[in-house]
């Protein structure tokens, strides 16, 4: 049995270990926002947080977490389509064809967490996501937008 | 423009049959994660309340909401916003109010292809359904209008419709769409009905946010490559590598056993696939299967073997198809003062799609359904029923979103697929994902052509005679042998006389031909198709000539263009914002292109650098774009930035290289797209001069290229004649 902490929920599965986390994700949790395009851990869509950090979860062997390993998921970002990243993203019209879209926005995340301000040297080192729509642009956009939502949260908070 | 008065055909209007949902045998209310009820296509929802149809393009609720049929489809260009701007334009809803759906390709057929055309490619979906989907819109305002009247027992010239509200003017009674649209649905539809002069729109122009966003934030976006349907079996597939090989045989028996497996089967005659309960499971087994092909005629065939047949067209007389004609040129080469000579190469290319190929089929004996995200709906359906060895009104299609299309999905292969193995596994869904290694070994590549320019100059310099003989495959004769004989007008994109794809310039004496050479490699459209080459090998040419007449590349072009006002005027709308003629900044340089095509013009100025090292950074590209009537300029800017990144990744690294009959790459490490790094500022100007209707999605990706290349000379001195880039040398010293 391997034991899995997804979007803060404590799950038991009977799997064979070697499988990716992507396909546990989308084939045991039914978690399909999370999604399969190059299987090789490069395109980025399948981008996931583990302890907040964001990883490619199509090359990740479920053997290799346990119960310790925060996993979250494009469902568990936020409650409402609340994250600062997803309210830019909505403001900005960012996604195109959507499909490379949650992993973009995990990586996002997972890049304000690190950087709360980042610059856009910060942003070319950090989304290493393909998109093929080419969403780039408002992208950069986005997340700059959304730090600048979190600084005035942040702001009317203290 | 004016008003336009459209006449109401009867017959598209009064089949107001049920058939809208019955189609969907399975029932499928799918409860998801998050508990939201997914019907696989929204028309199905409704077979369980009654239908609220005013007309075949909108459907209104009791509670105001408007539902607005789309046929297009929606692969992120945001069709499916502008289509239902243009329909609620005329329908003089509460935008706000408006939801979309498909209807499916089988619902069109019973109903006399009401909807019309469901292709969705060539940058058509807007400017090819425009009128009659605006018609809709009118109709069903007029119907809503005439219930209204009735009900109040009033003429329908003292009511009027906005935002949804129906007044009545002189008493100042009010109701609303939801309260009259059982009752419309029982009207008749007028005569005729106007459409609104350009002028009077409120919604068609205005930068409205798309439709379709929410749920791509938060995963609740469902592709088809994230269907489940009830009882769903998950299948992997492999295909023979080289193209025209078959399958000989395989050994099911060392999979067999393995986790999850139930079956492994044959698919046509050149395919194995490995069905199991998930999709992870059966490549697994796929991937142990011991597997045994013929491998056919084309173990031969390489990229250096198609080159060779390529030079030789260059000079050929053989298979020569002409595009463009005019005056004398082999006369005034002759005459010419300087002549200049070069060759271009432009290779094939995947469309890797984020969503790797895929569709999920259900056969029994009596019916074939086929969940699918394909560019081409009604297309799907022929060969759905085609595979599936039934009528066609014994089958359907549920179109789903789709991750990416690009030409891609306009080829109905993976619908084959899985309706072929479905009917292995008579009543069990199945899904057939192909991995990224199918999906860009099995494509229909971009085909690879090459281009010999021959121009003459006279001794004041001005262009007086040019050839362009493109050599290469025509992917209309894939498709339709005939074209052998009778040529592919699609191979002189942006070099014809005139019409959607005509050539921005009056050379005196001009040929353009084509010697078509066709290679054993499948070749399909590819966002802009062959407008991407034939504009790097046109725009850049075009500076080889300017450069070699000691002219500024824009005033060379500008003399050119004097009977082609439009494109000249995206020309210098580029130029003047990107500030030709004046200083860019230390070690910027500049390069401009310009094209008409899919019916728009467009042109672009690219800013690059090339520092020592050759390291190239493309600054910014000013882009400008005349599409006629400009449905929604935001989308139109996210259109433009995005075709750059397709095309530019195409341009720096996209090449598809064969081998052994088989293609050589296989995934995103050794067929790299461009990341967020490379992306360059894009300045974006929509400039609808009126009058006509073009397209969106792929104009501008062929302005992009050519004007970067031609910022690269003039940074380098370096002419690129060979795409991709990263065979280039840009070391400067």
């Amino acid at each position: 049995m391997t034991k899995l902490n997804v979007n803060g929920k404590l799950v038991s599965l009977d799997v064979d270990g070697s499988t990716p986390l992507l396909w546990i994700l989308r084939e045991q949790l039914a978690l399909t926002g999370t999604k399969y395009s190059c299987g090789i851990g490069i395109c980025g869509a399948c981008t996931v947080h583990i302890n907040g950090k964001a990883v490619r979860s199509c090359i990740v062997p479920v053997s290799s977490l346990n119960a310790s390993h925060k996993i979250v998921t494009i469902e568990g970002l936020s409650s409402d389509n609340n994250h600062p990243l997803q309210q830019a993203w909505k403001q900005l019209d960012v996604p195109q064809c959507g499909y490379c879209q949650s992993g973009m926005l995990m990586s996002a995340a997972a890049l304000l967490n690190s950087h709360p301000k980042p610059s856009d040297a910060d942003i070319d080192a950090n989304i290493t996501n393909i998109c093929r729509c080419g969403t780039f642009n408002r992208v950069r956009h986005g997340i700059h937008l959304a730090a600048e939502i979190n600084q005035k949260l942040n702001g009317r908070r203290s | 423009m004016n008003k336009e008065r459209v006449n109401v055909s009867r017959r598209e209007f009064l089949i107001q049959t049920t058939v809208v949902g019955t189609g969907f045998s399975l029932g499928l209310y799918l409860p998801l994660f998050g508990g939201k009820v997914f019907a696989a296509e929204g028309s199905a929802a409704k077979a369980a309340s009654p239908v609220k149809e005013v007309d075949a393009w909108v459907v209104i609720e009791p509670d105001d909401t408007v539902i607005i049929r789309i046929a297009r489809s929606e692969m992120g260009q945001g069709t499916l916003t502008g289509l239902a701007q243009l329909v609620a334009e005329e329908l003089e809803c509460d935008w706000s109010k408006v939801t979309t759906e498909y209807p499916t390709p089988g619902e069109n057929l019973a109903r006399d292809r009401v909807w019309g055309d469901f292709a969705t490619g060539g940058s058509r979906g807007i400017r090819s359904s425009q009128q009659y989907v605006r018609k809709g819109g009118a109709v069903a305002r007029q119907m809503l209008l005439e219930a209204a009247s009735d009900y109040w027992k009033v003429p329908i010239e003292e009511c009027h419709a906005a935002n949804s509200v129906i007044t009545h003017l002189p008493s100042g009674r009010t109701t609303t769409y939801g309260k009259v649209a059982a009752a419309a649905a029982k009207a008749f539809p007028p005569e005729d009905v106007e459409l609104k002069a350009p002028k009077d729109w409120k919604l068609i122009g205005k930068p409205v946010k798309r439709l379709d966003t929410d749920d791509k934030l938060n995963g609740k976006q469902i592709f088809a490559a994230d269907l489940k349907l009830p009882g769903m079996l998950n299948a992997a597939i492999k295909a023979c590598p080289v193209f025209g090989g078959k399958l000989k045989s395989f050994d099911a028996a060392k999979v067999n056993k393995m986790p999850g497996v139930h079956k492994v089967v044959r698919v046509n005659d050149d395919a194995v696939a490995v069905v199991a309960e998930t999709w992870w499971q059966a490549k697994t087994a796929l991937d142990a299967l011991p597997i045994t092909w013929d491998k056919g005629p084309n173990t031969k065939v390489s990229s250096a073997s198609i080159e060779k047949m390529l030079v030789a067209g260059l000079t050929s007389d053989k298979h020569v198809f002409v595009g463009n004609k005019r005056g004398d040129v082999k006369h005034a080469l002759k005459g010419s003062v300087k002549t200049v000579e070069a060759t271009y190469s432009y290779p094939f290319q995947a469309h890797t799609c984020m969503e790797p190929m895929n569709a999920t089929a259900r056969w029994t004996k009596d019916r074939c359904e086929v969940w699918c995200p394909t560019q081409d709906g009604m297309a799907a359906l022929a060969t759905a029923a085609k595979a599936a060895g039934l009528p066609i009104t014994q089958c359907d299609v549920y179109k789903i979103n789709l991750g990416g299309g690009f030409g891609r999905r306009g080829f109905q292969d993976y619908v084959t697929r899985a309706v072929a193995v479905a009917k292995q596994l008579p009543g069990t869904p199945i899904k057939v994902l192909w991995s990224r290694e199918e999906d860009v070994t099995h494509d229909f590549y971009h085909p690879f052509t090459k281009c010999k320019l021959t121009g003459g100059l006279d001794a004041k310099g001005n262009l007086i005679g040019l050839h362009v003989r493109i050599s290469g495959q025509s992917i209309l004769a894939s498709l339709n042998p005939k074209v052998k004989k009778t040529g592919d007008m699609i191979t002189f994109q942006g070099l014809l006389p005139d019409g959607d794809h005509a050539i921005s310039y009056t050379v005196p004496n001009l040929l353009v031909d084509h010697a078509m050479r066709n290679p054993p490699v499948p070749p399909g459209f590819w966002r802009g198709v062959n407008i991407n080459q034939n504009t790097i090998y046109m725009e850049c040419f075009l500076d080889e000539l300017a450069h070699t007449a000691g002219k500024d590349s824009l005033e060379f072009r500008r003399k050119l263009m004097g009977g082609h006002p439009k494109s000249l005027a995206v020309l210098n709308a580029v130029a003047e914002k990107a500030g030709w003629g004046k200083p860019a900044a230390k070690g910027v340089h500049r390069g401009l292109a310009v094209c008409k095509t899919f019916g728009s013009y467009v042109a672009a100025c690219a800013e690059v650098s090339v520092d020592a090292k050759g390291q190239l950074t493309i600054h910014r590209i000013v882009a400008a774009t005349d599409p006629g009537y400009a449905v929604n300029p935001q989308q139109i800017e996210a259109q433009v930035a995005g075709s750059f990144v397709y095309g530019l990744s195409a341009l720096l690294y996209g090449e598809v290289t064969i081998k052994g009959g088989a293609v050589e790459q296989t995934n995103f490490h050794n067929y790299p797209s461009m990341l967020i790094d490379k992306m360059p500022k894009v300045d974006v100007i929509v400039m609808p001069s009126g009058g006509f209707w073009g397209g969106i999605g792929e104009p501008t990706i062929a302005v992009a290229a050519p004007a970067v290349l031609n910022a690269i000379f003039a940074a380098t001195g370096k002419r690129i004649r060979r795409i991709p880039l990263k065979h280039a040398n840009l070391r400067t010293g």
